[in-house]
């Protein structure tokens, strides 16, 4: 038997890590990030594939979300901090081997690109809408509408940083071996692409636009499943610490969280009804996509909890 | 300069009094504590072996929580020792989910707070309050670029190791065994 | 206690508690290092000050500083290094004394018991109140019964002047828990072998020794501070440690041998060395022919005494009693068989304590570098004072023939002559009590409680709301050490020192310090002739000028080291020494022993052993609590909020007990812990015992954090077996099994401990 105790000093929630030191906040900020971070991407891919009209729901209603997404993400990251009337500190310094550094400044370059990039759709959806006769809106208005491919060039590039970000966040941290793998990075950028391409389904009343994005988000869940084999084998196939966190999932705590309401509920069981769409059946488009997104959230709520309790044994 | 802690594992009889010691130094809130104790027992009675040892932030040279900061709130000090400076702080957590040893905690004020090694100490010529109360005399602290140092002598004198050296955080805590 | 792995269950929440968890962080509220908000009046005229004390959390009495803040506010207490108790370093206990200065659930005001409405409670009274309703008692126990008939039941520094008190108002009935449930057998063993008993702090030369035999002495947890840091020297040297224990105690895993002895069974092992060191002639020949008397019937006694003899009763196997048995021949003389001290276990214990004795005689360890030392300590004179009045009888005449070598009062003893039976006319009707948790302390608490029920006058005086007060009829609220002077301590160790405690801040509350309540009573008791100094400093001062120092010297250095006045720290070494015995000799052969009637050499007795389904009881101490006092410190708290019933894995097995289960423990007797306590599932202990810390399991709710925390080991030492020789309580003779959820069956009458002398919930302000 091998018998190890903190006999005394930090057995408490207060001090121990492994009690959850990021809650909901995170997960929460990483899901809106993802999310967002898809919006954008096909958003501006079509722009730049002059899709617009084909795609409305992807090109022009989906992005008015992202604003509200990254706000509330900002939001719930904010909540987070402890130490929150220092929070200006992020912005006095950058610091490039920080991931929480890099991501505080390419969101605070895409807010702003994203509530101009959705303001320019605006009037695409609510015809009446003036900006309240202000010109100096108007004015930047135009000048968005007529640049937007140009400015879908960032915007594509961003959304992947932003996109990506969100997995590598936590696949930095050594110290937590769940985290601690490539494969979060994309991952998590497959995730977003694929909560992001489930909302544009359920919001578009083209079928076109609904056919092809139940397409993408198959292909999508298809690389999302391949990945989360290749992050479990990966696991199985490293040192002690690793295959202990993959146990995680394999028997241990989140096993049925994982493969009931993630791997089931979340890409399996949605997969299954959108194949069952393309072949005619008649499925309300709401059910995979919400199943996708609520996998999407459960995802990174899971993550986040399991992977503060994997830890190096020593 | 390079400042480090050696404890003798063979030593310590896992009193605690280092954790007291830390708590009334340092101002350490009710409920938390820089410094820790661990007991691991191995084997079937009667064939025993225990280890005990005084557990806290490791002074890495090669510290994730310094990388994982955004703000620069945690940084290398003097002798490498790893500080954290509260009003750069933004409570984040990233340095303490970076940390393999959870040797860091979220002060009640905020800012992320762990073992300062008593830096305030030290610049005044004493030992870090947990090395100086120690009844058992375990602990020793000096510098290891200091060839001539007590530590450095101990170290390489005896057989020693560091946690979690699969981390890669290069640790300045040596257990000695 | 929690492993990791423990950790790991409790945050395997489920994702919707997620919100929960995270919020719970920042929504603490903030609180100083003692969780408290209490204010404390300024007091800037000592800010930033260090006064020397020494420390009361045990009987070691470590000397130090007081660093105040500067708000002159206590801060911290460190190490006096110029004090050869504690050479500048503390123990955990006495680096959190603070927490015994702030702990808010302290006494704060004299009360005393009244009935309001049919119902007993505390009433706050003031000082004056409180001590002429003491005087007044105490004179009318002296006219109705005798002055004889009050007992003073005191452990720690303020007895000195209590004891004086009793002394003056006719009664020599004062005793401690320190010897009876405690050393007793060991200085009585001590005494009848070397004519010298061992005394406190043991002048065991632990850090030259080549090899320390413990025999259960748990240093490292017991800790005694000089003896856990000489042992570390030990280690570090690469001295043998030879540790017997049934448990697999720090110590034994600091140990080169640790032999798991079936508990209750030393008394055969230590013969067995006898046996071996004799027959192999390992023994310090010249030393043993100089010294010692009865060496040629020791010889013989032990003939039988085989290893192997040892090993069917021991389960210790002959080669290791016999590899054992050379490695302290090897060391000899610079080998300890350490006395231990908490020795009151099996009733044969004076007994055991002679073997113990004689293995160091035989080592010729006695009085030799790395063996034991001969302390000298420098004495104070009393202030002048009349001669006390000689009372007609005192506790002992309760045991007539009994416990006559017996040097102190028995806690026990007292107590018993205070039941009222037919054969015994003690008639003890007034006990004060100070610094000691009797209800806690002392084996038995049905019998505890029936001499209280006996009593017309119980004082309580302590600094916390422990059992005891619970049956009081007046308590006295004593302020803590921080805050008060006591008596010079003058312990005897490798040179005499003095050290001083002064108060670093005034009394918080209406706390007093002993001397001043001794002083007070006394005027009350008309015995104002006994104190005849204005105050302790008076006192003190007279005391420290009459050996050449000053209570100013002293208030600056804390601690005054003298010259040893003959140079003999170790002082056998083929010089000619008279011992202070019958034969003047070193008894192996014990002459005082034999006329009293017992064994003069000892002689091994099987002791009962739990029924199937039972588990022997063993308790002892951890390193960062002492006894009942410290379970509500703040900041031990902390490092150990609860005692945990420790369980080999197999029996948990077998009884399919889980680590961190609650379970509630029933004695042989029916006894059931009053609350549940956690296992801890380990290897660390026996399949045919079970262990846990002393002093937990508090039952007064006044005590915030310690309440209702892990279980009280004492509620289930009902069976003492008594030393014959010493009337010592054996408390490791007791069974215990394990219930899952509390038993509802009643434990019979005679076994419950219920008082109408108890007042639960205490009335009037805290
Ligand atoms: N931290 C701390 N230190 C203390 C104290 C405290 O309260 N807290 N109290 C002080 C006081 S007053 C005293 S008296 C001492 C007591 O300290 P010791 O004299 O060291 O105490 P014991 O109770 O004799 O020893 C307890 C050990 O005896 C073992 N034991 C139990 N049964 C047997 C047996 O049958 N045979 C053998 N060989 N061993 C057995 C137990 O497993 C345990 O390890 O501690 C002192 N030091
Ligand atoms: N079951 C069991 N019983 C035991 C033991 C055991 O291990 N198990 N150990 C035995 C041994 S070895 C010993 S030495 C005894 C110890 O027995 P005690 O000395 O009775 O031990 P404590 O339980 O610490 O009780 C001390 C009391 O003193 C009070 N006190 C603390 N500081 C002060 C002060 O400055 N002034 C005053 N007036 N009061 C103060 C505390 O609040 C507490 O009520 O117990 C013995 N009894
Ligand atoms: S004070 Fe020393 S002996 Fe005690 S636990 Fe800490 S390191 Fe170990
Ligand atoms: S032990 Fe942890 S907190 Fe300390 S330097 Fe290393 S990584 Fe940072
Ligand atoms: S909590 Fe403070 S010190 Fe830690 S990473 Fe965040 S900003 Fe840096
Ligand atoms: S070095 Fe100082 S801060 Fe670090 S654990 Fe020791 S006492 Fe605490
Ligand atoms: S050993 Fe610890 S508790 Fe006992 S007197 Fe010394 S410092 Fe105080
Ligand atoms: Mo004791």
């Amino acid at each position: 038997m091998k018998e190890e105790l903190i006999i005394s000093g930090r057995m408490n929630p207060h001090v121990d890590p492994i009690l959850n030191t990021w809650g909901w906040e995170i997960a929460f900020y990483l899901f809106v990030g993802g999310i967002s971070a898809g919006l954008l991407f096909f958003s501006a891919l079509y722009v730049i594939r002059k899709k617009e009209d084909i795609y409305p729901a992807a090109v022009k209603l989906a992005p008015l979300f992202v604003p509200i997404f990254l706000v509330l993400g900002l939001g719930a990251l904010f909540l987070d901090l402890h130490h929150k009337l220092y929070f200006w500190r992020l912005y006095t310094t950058v610091r490039l081997e920080s991931p929480m550094s890099w991501g505080a400044w390419t969101l605070m370059i895409i807010t702003p690109l994203s509530i101009v990039w959705a303001a320019s759709f605006v009037k695409e959806i609510w015809p009446k809408f003036n900006w309240w006769n202000i010109k100096l809106l108007n004015d930047i208005e135009k000048i968005v509408i007529k640049n937007r491919v140009s400015i879908a060039w960032p915007l594509i590039v961003l959304a992947v940083v932003l996109g990506i970000y969100t997995g590598i966040l936590l696949s930095a941290f050594n110290a937590r071996p769940l985290w601690n793998t490539s494969i979060l990075g994309p991952l998590f950028l497959t995730s977003g692409l694929s909560t992001a391409a489930a909302l544009i389904v359920w919001l578009s009343k083209s079928k076109i636009e609904r056919e092809i994005f139940t397409k993408i988000d198959l292909l999508l869940i298809g690389i999302e499943l391949f990945l989360i084999t290749h992050l479990i084998m990966g696991f199985l196939a490293g040192g002690q610490v690793q295959v202990e966190s993959a146990q995680i999932f394999l028997g241990g705590a989140f096993t049925t969280y994982f493969w009931v309401f993630i791997v089931m509920l979340g890409l399996i069981v949605p997969a299954v009804l959108e194949v069952m769409e393309l072949y005619g059946f008649h499925i309300p488009a709401f059910a995979p996509s919400m199943l996708v997104i609520a996998g999407g959230i459960i995802f990174r709520f899971l993550m986040i909890e399991a992977g503060q309790i994997t830890r190096y044994l020593y | 300069m390079r400042y480090a802690m050696a404890i003798d594992t063979n030593l310590c009889v896992g009193c605690s009094d280092c954790v007291v010691a830390c708590q009334v130094e340092n101002n350490v809130p009710v409920g938390y504590a820089r410094d820790w104790v661990v007991e691991v027992t191995e084997g079937t009675y009667p064939n025993l072996a225990i280890e005990l040892r005084s557990e806290r932030c490791n002074h890495c040279d090669n510290s994730p929580c310094v990388r994982a900061c955004p703000t620069g709130a945690s940084h290398y000090a003097e002798g490498g020792i790893v500080l954290v400076t509260p009003e750069e702080c933004i409570g984040c957590a990233a340095c303490i989910e970076s940390c393999p040893y959870d040797a860091r905690f979220t002060h009640p004020d905020g800012y992320a707070d762990k073992c300062t090694f008593c830096i305030h100490r030290v610049q005044n010529g004493q030992d870090p309050a947990c090395v100086s109360v120690c009844p058992t005399t375990c602990m020793t602290f000096g510098d290891m670029d200091d060839p001539n140092s007590d530590i450095s002598k101990l170290v390489k004198s005896r057989k020693s190791k560091v946690l979690a050296p699969e981390a890669g955080t290069n640790p300045n805590i040596y257990y000695l065994t | 206690m929690k492993t990791r792995r423990e950790f790991i269950k409790v945050s395997t929440i489920g994702v919707g508690s997620l919100a929960a968890a995270g919020g719970l962080l920042s929504s603490l509220p903030i609180k100083d290092i003692f969780g408290q908000s209490q204010k404390v009046e300024n007091n800037k005229s000592n800010a930033n000050k260090q006064f020397p004390t020494y420390c009361e959390i045990c009987f070691w009495q470590c000397a130090a500083w007081v660093q105040t803040d500067e708000n002159g506010e206590i801060k911290s207490v460190t190490g006096n290094v110029d004090d050869p108790h504690c050479n500048g370093r503390l123990c955990p206990r006495g680096t959190a004394g603070v927490g015994m200065y702030k702990d808010e659930d302290r006494l704060k005001n004299p009360k005393i018991r009244t009935t309001v409405n049919g119902k007993q409670v505390f009433k706050d009274v003031t000082w004056e109140e409180a001590l002429d309703y003491i005087a007044v008692k105490m004179k009318k126990i002296k006219v109705e019964h005798g002055a004889e008939c009050t007992a003073l039941f005191t452990h720690g520094s303020g007895g000195k002047f209590l004891g004086h008190l009793l002394q003056a108002f006719g009664s020599t009935n004062i005793a401690a828990p320190s010897y009876a449930q405690c050393r007793g057998p060991r200085e009585v063993g001590f005494i009848a072998t070397f004519g010298a008993g061992i005394g406190s702090p043991e002048p065991t030369d632990i850090r030259n020794s080549r090899c320390l035999v413990l025999i259960g002495s748990h240093i490292g947890e017991n800790m005694h501070n000089g003896q856990v840091q000489e042992m570390s020297d030990m280690i570090r040297n690469n001295a043998t440690i030879i540790t017997v224990d049934p448990r697999f105690s720090t110590a034994a895993s600091k140990s080169k041998y640790w032999l798991p002895i079936k508990p209750a069974t030393d008394l055969a092992l230590l013969l067995a060395w006898i046996h071996e060191i004799i027959y192999n002639d390992y023994y310090d020949k010249a030393y043993i022919e100089k010294y010692a008397h009865g060496f040629a019937e020791l010889k013989e006694h032990v003939k039988n005494y085989t290893p192997e003899w040892a090993y069917g009763i021991t389960t210790i196997e002959p080669h290791v009693i016999r590899e054992t048995a050379r490695e302290m021949r090897n060391a000899s003389p610079s080998v300890i068989i350490h006395p231990g001290r908490h020795v009151t276990w099996y009733g044969d214990d004076t007994q055991r304590l002679r073997a113990v004795a004689i293995l160091n005689a035989l080592l010729g360890s006695w009085g030799r570098r790395g063996g034991f030392y001969n302390p000298e300590s420098l004495h104070l004179p009393n202030f002048p004072a009349p001669k006390y009045p000689k009372p007609n009888r005192d506790w002992r005449d309760a045991f007539p023939g009994k416990f006559n070598l017996a040097g102190l009062a028995l806690a026990s003893g007292v107590c018993d002559a205070t039941v009222p039976s037919i054969t015994r006319d003690c008639n003890i009707k007034g006990w004060i009590v100070n610094g000691t948790n009797l209800i806690e302390t002392l084996p038995d608490q049905a019998n505890t409680i029936k001499a209280i029920e006996a009593l017309d006058l119980l004082v309580v005086i302590d600094t916390m709301p422990m059992e005891i007060t619970g049956y009081a009829d007046v308590i006295l609220p004593e302020c803590t050490y921080l805050e008060r002077y006591d008596e010079i301590r003058t312990s005897a160790h490798r040179f005499p020192t003095f050290a001083l405690r002064m108060p670093a801040h005034a009394p918080l509350y209406d706390s007093k310090p002993d001397w001043w309540i001794a002083k007070e009573l006394g005027n009350r008791l008309g015995l104002s002739d006994y104190f005849a100094y204005k105050d302790i400093e008076e006192m003190l001062d007279w005391q420290l000028k009459s050996v050449g120092s000053s209570l100013e010297e002293m208030q600056k250095i804390g601690v005054k080291k003298f010259d040893r006045e003959e140079d003999n720290l170790y002082s056998l070494n083929g010089e000619d020494y008279e011992f202070n015995t019958n034969t003047g000799k070193i008894e192996l052969y014990s002459t005082a022993l034999e006329e009293e009637g017992f064994d003069p050499m000892p002689k091994y007795t099987a002791h009962p052993e739990p029924e199937a389904g039972f588990y022997r009881l063993n308790y002892g101490r951890a390193p960062m609590h002492t006894f009942s006092r410290t379970a509500n410190n703040p900041q031990l708290f902390e490092l150990m909020e609860e005692n945990v019933v420790w369980v080999n894995p197999k029996i948990a097995e077998e009884w399919s007990l889980a680590n961190g289960q609650e379970v509630w423990l029933e004695n042989q007797d029916g006894v059931v812990t009053e609350f549940p306590i956690k296992v801890r599932v380990t290897e660390r202990i026996r399949f045919d015992s079970v262990y846990m810390v002393h002093g937990f399991g508090h039952s007064k709710k006044q005590l915030s954090r310690a309440y209702g925390r892990g279980a009280s080991d004492t509620q289930l030492v009902t069976r003492v077996m008594l030393d014959p020789i010493m009337g010592g309580t054996g408390m490791r003779g007791n069974f215990v099994t394990f219930h899952t959820s509390k038993p509802e069956k009643t434990v019979p009458d005679s076994r419950k401990v219920e008082s109408s002398k108890l007042v639960k919930e205490e009335g009037g302000k805290a």
